[in-house]
């Protein structure tokens, strides 16, 4: 039987590989941009497992919502990095580091 | 009397003000006319005021005419207050000044600035009104400040000249000195008397005489004697007592009528006034009467040994002044509060009377002032010669002259008395006697006779100036020679200054000086043979025919001699080095110090910039932090937040 805390359980896992990547990934920046992805799907798992077991379908509409904007997100964020390589002819994010202080 | 009063303060500032402002539209005649009426009509008021209180028995009178402002029960105003001491020093301010308006026709004929300078000398007036019959000492500053601000404007009046504005801001400055003194004086007394008021103040002299002033946290001076000391600094300033005497040599830069009024006869009296003014105050305080009685005996004869190498004329003249505002000081000092005052008046005469006589040879050689280009003058200018002989008689106390009558009693009084220091200040009057009359007649002979040294070029013209300025010295030499014979018993030994002077009867030693020898003048003259200082100034007269007409080789190898002493003499025992280089250095090097240190290490380097500095040293610490790598920046958000959830947790 699979239980709301295997659901959680995958999602935390999830959560925290996306978190490793962003950390641990030193270079690409299309990496972090799925990281991003990534955590928001974690976070869509808790919704959906938590609207399933309570038996409240909010959840499940929020989780909608939640893809839209990361549809956008992904689409802006691709946007940008597309400019960013055309202008600074990279994308390690190593190398972007012109608002250091 | 109220109105007469305020005509006699009024009609010098009304004139100044016309001959000032106006001074384009009334012309050369019409500024010395209105500016000789207003002083004219002082001086007959001053004499009907004098006539009045000394012969009239009119009481003395304190009216107040305005009331500035009362501040916490300090009430400042204007008003009079005219008794005995005050009329005299009226009649003598009005009348020298009157003969010196009439001499200035005269002396100043061809100046541009001419009608500049009769409203200079009529605002003089004015203040010098103000100073004497001021019954409260905030008035007395008033005045004291006027004449003090009316002779920084005299002394530079040939402004485009370097030394004269250097004079006048060095008399300016060393006046700041002594009016840094008197001001705190002006202070102590208000502080301990809640009272600007000379009668209220007065009143509560005798129990002042046991006030203590607290200082320091262990530190108790006597309040009367603090705040004495502190009048005479002011007084010290403006009479030119050793160590402030610097400025007045140099202010003979002045037109000389101006040294004749301001920096002989009346200002520079104003401390000596001041102090007999001050009687009940300085009678409580023998501390402070033996500082008045010691720095006027050091006065007295240091200054007077200066005029002996001088070879300006009026500058000669000038150390006489210094010397004989010693003699009135020590007078002040010894309680001879009414002998210091006659002096005061007598000397106001003979020494006006001398310097409109220098200045008369001046104008007769065209501004020539070297008494080494002078010499037989005697027959070009007979008026000239006689009256400054008459006052040269009176300078040096020769027997029935003015000045005899003042210093006799002077020295005399000084002998009797019993404060501390009356030793040293007799001694030192009598060697003073020597001296001056070895210095003025120095000058006599060496303008008036001996071969002529004169430059061809002013000989061509010269010739006794004309009445405007003979007449001033014919009617000053009349009171130089007979004032001291009339009226030195009823001044000096009568009842004549009556409770304006307050003197303790331990330490009157006028009235002693009275009962023991005064029978009359004739008889006082008589006892001047008796003294040595009779001896003395014959002495002096003797030893400058000796070396000056009879045998001047002697005195050119004496000079030689005595080398280091004259060289001491002629830098003024450095007295102006020290004022003008040792304590403005002196001055400059705490300056300097406080700048480097106190302004610039501590204000800029440590609060300023230091501050800036700390701001900046944090800033370039703490912008490592921002590195602008994502990476870090999620770390330490994420890091955050897990910190941030264990303490919610645990807590």
């Amino acid at each position: 039987m699979i239980t709301l805390g295997h659901y959680l359980g995958l999602s935390a896992a999830l959560f925290v590989i996306s978190l490793a990547g962003i950390f641990l990934n030193r270079k690409n920046i299309i990496l972090l941009l799925m990281c991003v992805e990534l955590m928001l799907l974690a976070v869509n798992f808790n919704f959906i497992a938590f609207s399933r077991f309570l038996g409240d379908s909010t959840g499940q509409i929020f989780v909608f919502f939640i893809l839209t904007v990361a549809a956008a997100e992904a689409a802006i964020g691709l946007a940008i990095l597309v400019v960013v390589f055309r202008s600074r002819r990279t994308i390690a994010v190593r190398d972007l580091t012109s608002l250091k202080g | 009397m109220k109105e007469i009063y305020l005509a006699i303060v009024m009609s010098p500032l009304v004139a100044a003000l016309l001959a000032g402002l106006g001074g384009r539209l009334l012309g050369r005649a019409g500024a010395h006319s209105v500016t000789i009426l207003g002083v004219g009509i002082s001086a007959v008021l001053s004499v009907y005021v004098l006539y009045q209180q000394a012969i009239g028995g009119a009481p003395a009178e304190n009216v107040s005419v305005y009331t500035w402002l009362i501040s916490d029960g300090v009430r400042m105003e204007v008003g009079f207050l005219v008794d005995r001491l005050s009329a005299l020093m009226m009649v003598v301010v009005t009348f020298v000044s009157l003969m010196v308006h009439v001499y200035t026709i005269g002396y100043m004929h061809d100046d541009p600035g001419y009608q500049r300078f009769f409203s200079y000398i009529s605002l003089f007036t004015f203040a010098m009104l103000m100073l004497v019959m001021a019954n409260n000492l905030l008035q007395l500053f008033f005045g004291w400040e006027a004449v003090g601000l009316v002779s920084y404007l005299l002394i530079g009046f040939w402004y485009t000249r370097p030394t004269a504005i250097f004079a006048n801001l060095k008399a300016f400055l060393v006046n700041r000195v002594g009016d840094f003194g008197f001001i705190l004086g002006i202070a102590a007394i208000l502080y301990m008397t809640g009272s600007l008021d000379y009668a209220e103040i007065f009143a509560r002299a005798p129990e002042l005489a046991d006030a203590e002033l607290q200082v320091g946290p262990n530190t108790v001076w006597p309040a009367l004697t603090v705040a004495c000391i502190l009048l005479f600094i002011g007084a010290m300033g403006k009479s030119a007592q050793v160590p402030l005497h610097v400025w007045l040599p140099d202010s003979m830069e002045g037109p000389t009528p101006i040294s004749a009024l301001i920096h002989a006869a009346t200002m520079v009296t104003a401390g000596v006034f001041l102090i007999a003014r001050m009687s009940p105050l300085f009678e409580h305080s023998v501390a402070a009467l033996s500082v008045v009685l010691c720095i006027g005996a050091i006065t007295a004869l240091f200054t007077g040994l200066l005029g002996l190498v001088q070879f300006d004329i009026k500058r000669v003249v000038a150390y006489s002044t210094l010397s004989q505002l010693g003699y009135m000081m020590v007078a002040q000092g010894a309680s001879a509060y009414g002998a210091g005052m006659f002096h005061l008046t007598t000397h106001a005469f003979f020494k006006a009377l001398l310097f409109l006589a220098a200045g008369s040879v001046i104008i007769a050689l065209h501004h020539e002032q070297d008494m080494r280009r002078m010499g037989g003058l005697r027959r070009y200018l007979p008026i000239t010669y006689w009256t400054c002989l008459l006052g040269c008689l009176s300078l040096i106390g020769f027997p029935a002259f003015s000045g005899f009558f003042s210093k006799d009693a002077l020295i005399e009084s000084v002998h009797l008395s019993t404060t501390p220091g009356a030793g040293l200040a007799y001694a030192c009057v009598l060697a003073g006697v020597f001296i001056t009359a070895l210095y003025t007649f120095r000058m006599f002979f060496m303008v008036f006779h001996g071969p002529e040294r004169i430059s061809d070029d002013a000989r061509g013209h010269l010739h006794e100036p004309g009445w405007v300025v003979t007449l001033p010295l014919v009617l000053l030499a009349v009171p130089s020679v007979v004032l001291g014979w009339l009226t030195a018993g009823p001044v000096l030994f009568g009842d004549f200054f009556g409770a304006s002077l307050q003197v303790l009867p331990s330490q009157d030693v006028v009235s002693v000086l009275g009962s023991k020898i005064w029978q009359g003048p004739g008889a006082f003259v008589l006892h001047g043979f008796a003294t040595p200082a009779l001896y003395l100034a014959l002495a002096g007269v003797g030893l400058a025919w000796y070396l000056y007409l009879r045998n001047p080789s002697l005195l050119k190898r004496l000079a030689d001699a005595a080398k280091p002493i004259r060289l001491l003499l002629e830098k003024k025992y450095y007295a102006d080095t020290l004022a003008e280089q040792v304590v403005p250095a002196g001055s400059r090097g705490v300056g300097k110090l406080l700048w480097r240190f106190g302004d610039a290490a501590v204000i800029d380097g440590l609060a300023v910039n230091g501050s800036a500095r700390l701001v900046g040293w944090a800033a370039r610490k703490l912008r490592l932090i921002q590195t602008g790598e994502l990476y870090g920046y999620a770390f330490a958000m994420i890091f955050g937040l897990a910190a941030l959830m264990l303490w919610l947790l645990i807590g």
